[in-house]
């Protein structure tokens, strides 16, 4: 019988680079600054590394395919290197992986390293790719990513019956409370609190998604050394340990692409992918439970649906909890308080892995008190990779003895 | 006997003044004033000769069987390919057979009439075999030129067969072939270029079409003036009362579309047929003739049958459906004339692969989806296992031709960072009636005008064109569902 990761796995050290457009550096580069690190947060040396998952998405240009990039830039010791490549989940794909190495028993101490440079693509957005294979080319829409994702606010306005102008007041105190959080964080991208009327008003990019509804591109890298809470204890007897809760992914099954029942204004495996995440976790009312979160906020109207997709909003009750500042960081749930995507940008492979630092350091009490969430008890992180019809989910619940 | 059975039409929904043609280029040729007189009717940037013949023929096929089609034929001298038969897409987006007769008619703009000839003949040969001619034409004129002025866009189609189902009975026809060179466009030639037009008028209009009025009455014992209905191509207007005088009194004459539409090429004679069947009374004879390269003149007694045709199908309800293009740049740039910055994203690099293509031929050209023999759930695109997660059968799928069933919006967005010559690209969900879903572009539409749940129709369009290769390609775009014109 199936027991789940809960309380297998900890995390040992993380590292994160700033993230930004690095013009100056190279994805290499990156990961050199995460590992080096997570190596010293860890007390580790490269030698320690038995295994490495490395989560990376659509940047061939800097790292091409495979896993032999990581390897040989970072000159790991001929350990084994398994590139993972699930959209936006890639970074927590690789953390999976990494986690279920050590929870195995097959490893001591495992690394999990995402990086993206988007920086080079040429593109502002995410670069055009046959995302869905070549057939789509042809059979599928002119589309782009805000575009796709924008329909969950039509569905969601249509579904609940709220005016579009509440949606649109909704979403924009989301984005406006994720540059409050993010202009604290020296690593974020974006670092300029704005205000409402700013958000509001800036240029439409797909209806009804303006430019400070959508997170920005950017480039950067983080990394995670995860071991058995037994080795833990023993390399850190006086730390406290950040554990795995839970890990769980869940993959579109074609029924919202194109069957009738999907009501478009939430995530199906968002959806699925939490249920069984609290049920491995322990958790029975996420509302009440969960501390704080790192949600996939690629666009504001992304972060309200999932308010209701996790089930601490319910249905059509996400616009009244961001009003009222429920996820705010002096909320009661705070989200995003690193800024999320918003801020930091969306390096694809390193985004997961960038919300789990998040978790890791909250956990440890070291931020300052400006951006402390309070005696947190579980932290989740969520990624949304593909688009709102057809997409992987990924969801992880961590914790502190 | 065998005659026409059902006609169609369609007009696209841009139609550009004149007068902003006079006003943006009348600087360089003065004369073109003359001209600018009513619209012209613009391809949208992603319709061409071939979805405005589809276009059509989706019209003119509404309730009519595909299965019973034993040929397509298409008639065009703006085809996109030299080699790769045209008629093949039309037929595969009107959802016919594969075991069809297909042929491609080009190189004049009699060629319309020519197709609808040997339509006509092949029903006679094969007892009242079904056979659908489907026109279309999307001529250019250099900028500031009279062709400029004078072309417009647009597609006509017309279904042939016979015994009951016919509306026009044929009762023949005569030729004229010549060799006369009043407009030419070279193997290579992007741009009409033609000869001096009083010669056009006087030695080409003026002079063919009476001959071959002539020579039809000569043959068939009649008169020119025993016809109640007339249809004839002439934008000339000295030409029009001078071969008008042949027909005697009465309002006879069809409207030649000048005014709205423009002179559509190839499918203009069979667009001011489809026009003229739309108010065509049992009994009433009809004299059709086009021009160019010679004349085909046909003539058709209309059939009691008519008036179950006459509902709502037609030119009319297109020539209805209208919005100012409201700039001459855009009409530049939508017809390749002038080379506009799509950023980055309009440089994506997308390779046509024919065996994909060969594999997915009926989905891309007919909207051919699959309905579960298990559950019953229709869904696009095809695959073998059925997308109702209560069922998820694997292969009890049977095909099932989705371009004529519409949908409703589900979902849509309007997105301005898509590369899209008429930005922002509308596009969303769309759900089929009958069941099932699929994200496609919008067409013919701003974000203002839609909202979920308004009906959607299928718009057969270019998909993108790759340069590089130069390659076409086409699939369906949803459209606001068209309202009939009673």
């Amino acid at each position: 019988m199936a027991t789940g990761i809960r309380d297998k796995v900890c995390i040992l050290g993380m590292g994160c680079t700033k993230f930004g457009e690095r013009w100056d550096m190279s994805a290499g580069d990156l990961m050199v600054d995460a590992l080096r690190d997570a190596l010293e947060d860890a007390g580790l040396e490269k030698k320690d590394l038995q295994a490495a998952w490395l989560g990376v998405h659509i940047d061939e240009i800097n790292i091409g395919k495979g896993g032999t990039y990581a390897g040989m830039n970072l000159h790991l010791p001929l350990i084994p290197v398994t590139r993972v490549e699930n959209f936006c989940a890639s970074g927590t794909e690789a953390f999976r992986g990494a986690a279920y190495g050590v929870a195995s028993g097959a490893y001591d101490i495992a690394l999990a390293i995402g990086v993206e440079k988007l920086k080079d693509t040429g593109y502002g957005g995410l670069p055009d790719s046959p995302a869905f294979g070549q057939q789509m080319i042809f059979l599928g829409p002119n589309a782009t990513a805000p575009g796709l994702f924008a329909q969950l606010a039509t569905a969601y306005a249509a579904k609940f019956n709220i005016p579009m102008e509440r949606v649109k007041e909704a979403i924009t105190h989301v984005s406006w409370k994720s540059h409050q959080n993010g202009a604290k964080n020296p690593r974020a991208h974006l670092r300029k609190a704005v205000s409402k009327e700013q958000i509001m008003g800036s240029p439409m990019v797909a209806y009804p998604l303006g430019l400070f509804d959508c997170c920005g591109v950017s480039d950067g890298s983080a990394a995670a050394i995860v071991t058995t809470p037994e080795i833990a204890k023993k390399l850190k007897p006086n730390n406290p340990l950040v554990k795995v809760k839970a890990l769980q992914i869940s993959v579109s099954s074609g029924e919202e692409a194109m069957y009738d029942k999907w009501d478009g204004a939430g995530v199906l495996t968002t959806q699925t992918a939490a249920r069984k995440a609290y049920e491995e976790a322990g958790i029975k009312d996420p509302r009440k439970e969960i501390s704080m979160m790192e949600v996939h906020d690629c666009f504001s109207i992304t972060e309200l649906v999932t308010m209701e997709d996790l089930g601490i909003s319910p249905p059509g009750g996400a616009p009244d909890d961001i009003l009222n500042g429920f996820f705010d960081l002096d909320g009661q749930l705070p989200c995003q308080p690193d800024g999320g995507l918003k801020c930091f940008g969306h390096p694809i492979g390193a985004s997961g892995l960038r919300m789990i630092f998040e978790m890791y350091n909250q956990f440890l009490g070291r931020w300052p008190e400006d951006r402390a969430v309070k005696n947190p008890k579980f932290g989740l992180t969520h990624n949304l990779g593909g688009i709102p019809n057809g997409n992987v989910a990924s969801i992880a619940i961590f914790g502190v003895d | 006997m065998v005659g026409i059975s059902s006609y169609g039409g369609y007009v696209p929904r841009y139609r550009l003044n004149r007068m902003m043609v006079f006003g943006s280029m009348g600087w360089l040729n003065p004369v073109i004033i003359t001209n600018a007189r009513g619209e012209k009717a613009v391809a949208n940037f992603d319709e061409d000769s071939i979805t405005m013949s589809v276009a059509a023929g989706m019209d003119c096929l509404k309730g009519v069987d595909r299965d019973s089609i034993e040929a397509v034929y298409f008639a065009t001298t703006t085809a996109p390919f030299k080699e790769r038969q045209s008629a093949n897409l039309v037929a595969g987006a009107l959802g016919a057979r594969d075991e069809i007769r297909s042929a491609d008619f080009t190189g004049s703009l009699k060629s319309g009439t020519s197709a609808l000839l040997s339509a006509l003949e092949f029903a006679a040969a094969n007892n009242g075999a079904k056979a659908v001619v489907c026109a279309g034409d999307c001529r250019l004129g250099k900028m500031a030129s009279t062709q400029e002025m004078v072309f417009g866009d647009a597609g006509a189609a017309l279904l042939v067969g016979g015994d009951d189902d016919v509306i026009a009975e044929y009762k023949g026809s005569f030729s004229v072939s010549h060799d006369f060179v009043d407009h030419l466009r070279g193997a290579n030639t992007k741009y009409d270029r033609m000869w001096e037009e009083r010669w056009i008028r006087d030695v080409g209009y003026a002079s063919f079409i009476p001959q071959a009025i002539q020579g039809l009455c000569d043959k068939y014992a009649l008169n020119a003036a025993d016809f109640d209905k007339v249809v004839y191509p002439c934008y000339y207007g000295g030409a029009r009362k001078k071969i008008n005088g042949m027909f005697g009194e009465g309002d006879k004459v069809q409207d030649d579309m000048q005014a709205t539409v423009g002179d559509s090429g190839a499918a203009h004679p069979l667009l001011m047929l489809s026009a003229a069947l739309e108010t065509a009374q049992p009994g009433q004879k009809l004299l059709l003739v086009s021009y160019g390269s010679g004349c085909d003149a046909m003539w058709f007694e209309v059939t009691d049958a008519i008036s179950k045709a006459q509902d709502g199908r037609g030119v009319s309800r297109w020539l209805a459906r209208r919005a100012d293009l409201d700039n001459y740049q855009k009409y530049l740039v939508w017809r390749g004339m002038a080379p506009p910055e799509l950023g980055i994203r309009g440089e994506t690099d997308k390779e046509t692969r024919w065996s994909l293509i060969w594999r997915d031929h009926k989905a891309i050209l007919g909207l051919v989806g699959e309905k579960c023999k298990a559950c019953g759930a229709q869904q696009f695109p095809p695959g073998r296992v059925c997308a109702n997660p209560e069922c998820g059968v694997m292969d009890e799928m049977e095909p099932v031709y989705l371009a004529d069933k519409g949908g409703k919006i589900f979902t849509y967005t309007a997105d301005m960072l898509a590369a899209s010559l008429s930005p922002p690209a509308v596009y969303g969900t769309v759900s089929f009636n009958g069941g099932g879903r699929t994200v496609m572009d919008f067409a013919d539409c701003a974000v203002d005008d839609i909202a979920v749940g308004d009906p959607l129709d299928f718009s057969f369009r270019l998909k993108f064109y790759d340069p590089k290769r130069d390659i076409p390609n086409y699939f369906w775009k949803a459209i606001p569902a068209v309202e009939e014109v009673k």
